[in-house]
């Protein structure tokens, strides 16, 4: 299978692996007090990698059966991944960040708007017990914790889709200078 | 071209956002059996033996991350620990006494035992899935209603109360923990001396979003006398109308810390809980079949 069906598919099979992965065995691991959150992280490479529109699809589906797996308010999940999806998409189409590191800093920030935005759906639905000023504490931990897991997780995803995406920047400029077509040594 | 892109673009975006809340305001509209509570227990049933396989065989990788996170938490935790211990050898010797004597007065004034602990079936159930985020405290175990498991049932570990089920499907069930902001526990405080006023201290114990080792025992009159080291227990049945989910007398943590607050005609106490709630492997789902028995049986005996 080829073209865009063949990345959907792919896209599919990560947004279950995902879930499951995150609900049966990363979040019963304590890290420093928290546990990992790996949904955005997916959210934000599929982000990087397939552009805005895909990431946010992908940030609606993975959202979409954290919540019905995990029972909870249907929508909330959704709506969070999903601008986290659509952000990490406008930056690679905006900016196209060619820097090594680019998965950490998207990985740091896609947790915290994550937090942020589950925090900020919460308080407007209504919370009846008294909020501590130590979930800021938990929500750093977890903004650092996931930024460690960045890099690894964005590896994967794109090892996963590298095959049906419809072009890879880095591995374009990479051929280009292979070839010899487009390098300035070769025209020297 | 660019401006059909752009256009497309938007278009899915703004159609994501309104399925959300769309969703968001269907599933609050809705009641606990409606179509997309039923499409979740489903989901849960399909997925649960796959999260059961895949808690199994990462056991002791969860393992090797808590024996870290044990060690490096240990020393306070002895101290802390030694310290209880002595407390709680005095306690015993006063409690020791008091049971004794409470027992004859049972016999005495024949009373029903039905509501504590005993009259229950415990039911053990693996966790097999956690909610990762930090505003829902919920776990799921591997036993549903095939093991007789029902909503509203208390769940509790070796250490003490957990929390209730939530939801219940066939192979699998949600535990919502006494740490979830939707949570409510009414609550007994427990002295180490045996007096009417303090004995009496009832409230309700509330979680604190955010601190997992921290709960909050509400509605307590500022006049009573509550200290540090006074174990908090639930109240149980207070009414034969309104029958409180808990039976009584199940731990539910220590007093760490009670504050008077001025403006307040309560008191806001502080609460460690027993149970670990961030490391739960197995907990006991109370079911309710053998009380059940024991109630019917009873009824039976009674009629001529």
């Amino acid at each position: 299978m080829t073209g865009p069906a063949a990345l959907w598919v792919r896209l599919l099979l990560v947004a279950v692996i995902t879930v499951l992965v995150q609900i049966s065995a990363v979040s019963q691991v304590t890290l420093l007090g928290v546990t990992a959150d790996l949904s955005p992280l997916v959210v934000a490479s599929v982000g990087l990698l397939c552009g805005s529109v895909v990431g946010a699809v992908m940030g609606f589906a993975v959202g979409l059966f954290v919540d019905t797996a995990l029972l909870q308010t249907l929508g909330v999940s959704s709506l969070v991944l999903l601008c986290v999806g659509y952000w990490a998409g406008r930056l690679r189409e905006l900016r196209d960040p060619a820097h090594g590191l680019t998965p950490v800093a998207v990985g740091a920030a896609a947790t915290a708007v994550a937090a942020l935005g589950f925090s900020l759906v919460q308080f407007l639905l209504g919370v009846d017990a008294p909020v501590s000023l130590l979930l800021l504490r938990d929500i750093l931990v977890t903004i650092a914790v996931n930024a460690v897991l960045a890099m690894p997780v964005y590896a994967l995803v794109r090892r996963a889709l590298v095959r049906a995406l419809p072009e890879d920047p880095r591995r374009r400029r990479r051929r280009a200078y292979v070839t010899g077509g487009l390098s300035p040594i070769s025209r020297a | 071209m660019y401006k059909q892109s752009v256009r497309r673009r938007r278009a899915v975006l703004a159609l994501l956002v309104a399925a959300s809340l769309v969703l968001l305001t269907a599933y609050f509209g809705e009641s606990a059996g409606g179509p997309f509570h039923a499409l979740q227990r489903g989901v849960l049933e399909v997925t649960a033996p796959i999260q059961e396989g895949a808690s199994r065989a990462l056991k002791p990788i969860r393992d090797l991350f808590g024996w870290f996170d044990d060690t490096l938490d240990a020393r306070g935790e002895r101290e802390r620990l030694r310290k209880e211990r002595n407390e709680l050898r005095r306690q015993v010797i006063g409690a020791r006494a008091a049971e004794r004597e409470n027992s004859q007065l049972r016999r005495l004034v024949n009373l029903d035992r039905s509501d504590t602990v005993e009259g229950y079936e415990p039911v053990t159930a693996r966790v097999i899935g956690r909610s990762p985020i930090v505003w829902y405290a919920t776990i799921t175990v591997d036993k549903g209603s095939s093991a007789g498991v029902r909503k509203d049932q208390p769940v509790v570990s070796g250490d003490g109360l957990v929390g209730k089920v939530t939801a219940v499907t066939g192979g699998a069930s949600q535990v919502t923990l006494i740490t979830d902001s939707t949570s409510g526990v009414s609550a007994r405080v427990l002295t180490p001396v045996v007096s009417d006023s303090a004995n009496g201290i009832t409230g309700v114990v509330q979680p604190a979003v955010g601190r997992p080792r921290d709960l909050l025992l509400e509605f307590v009159p500022r006049r009573a006398s509550i200290r540090k080291g006074d174990t908090v227990v639930t109240a149980g049945s207070q009414s034969t109308r309104l029958e409180s989910l808990f039976p009584a007398n199940l731990p539910i943590g220590v007093v760490t810390k009670a504050d008077d607050e001025e403006l307040s005609q309560y008191q806001r106490v502080h609460i460690r809980p027993f149970a670990d709630l961030r490391r739960l492997d197995f907990v006991q789902i109370l079911t309710r079949g053998t009380r059940r028995g024991a109630a019917s049986l009873r009824a039976q005996e009674g009629s001529p």
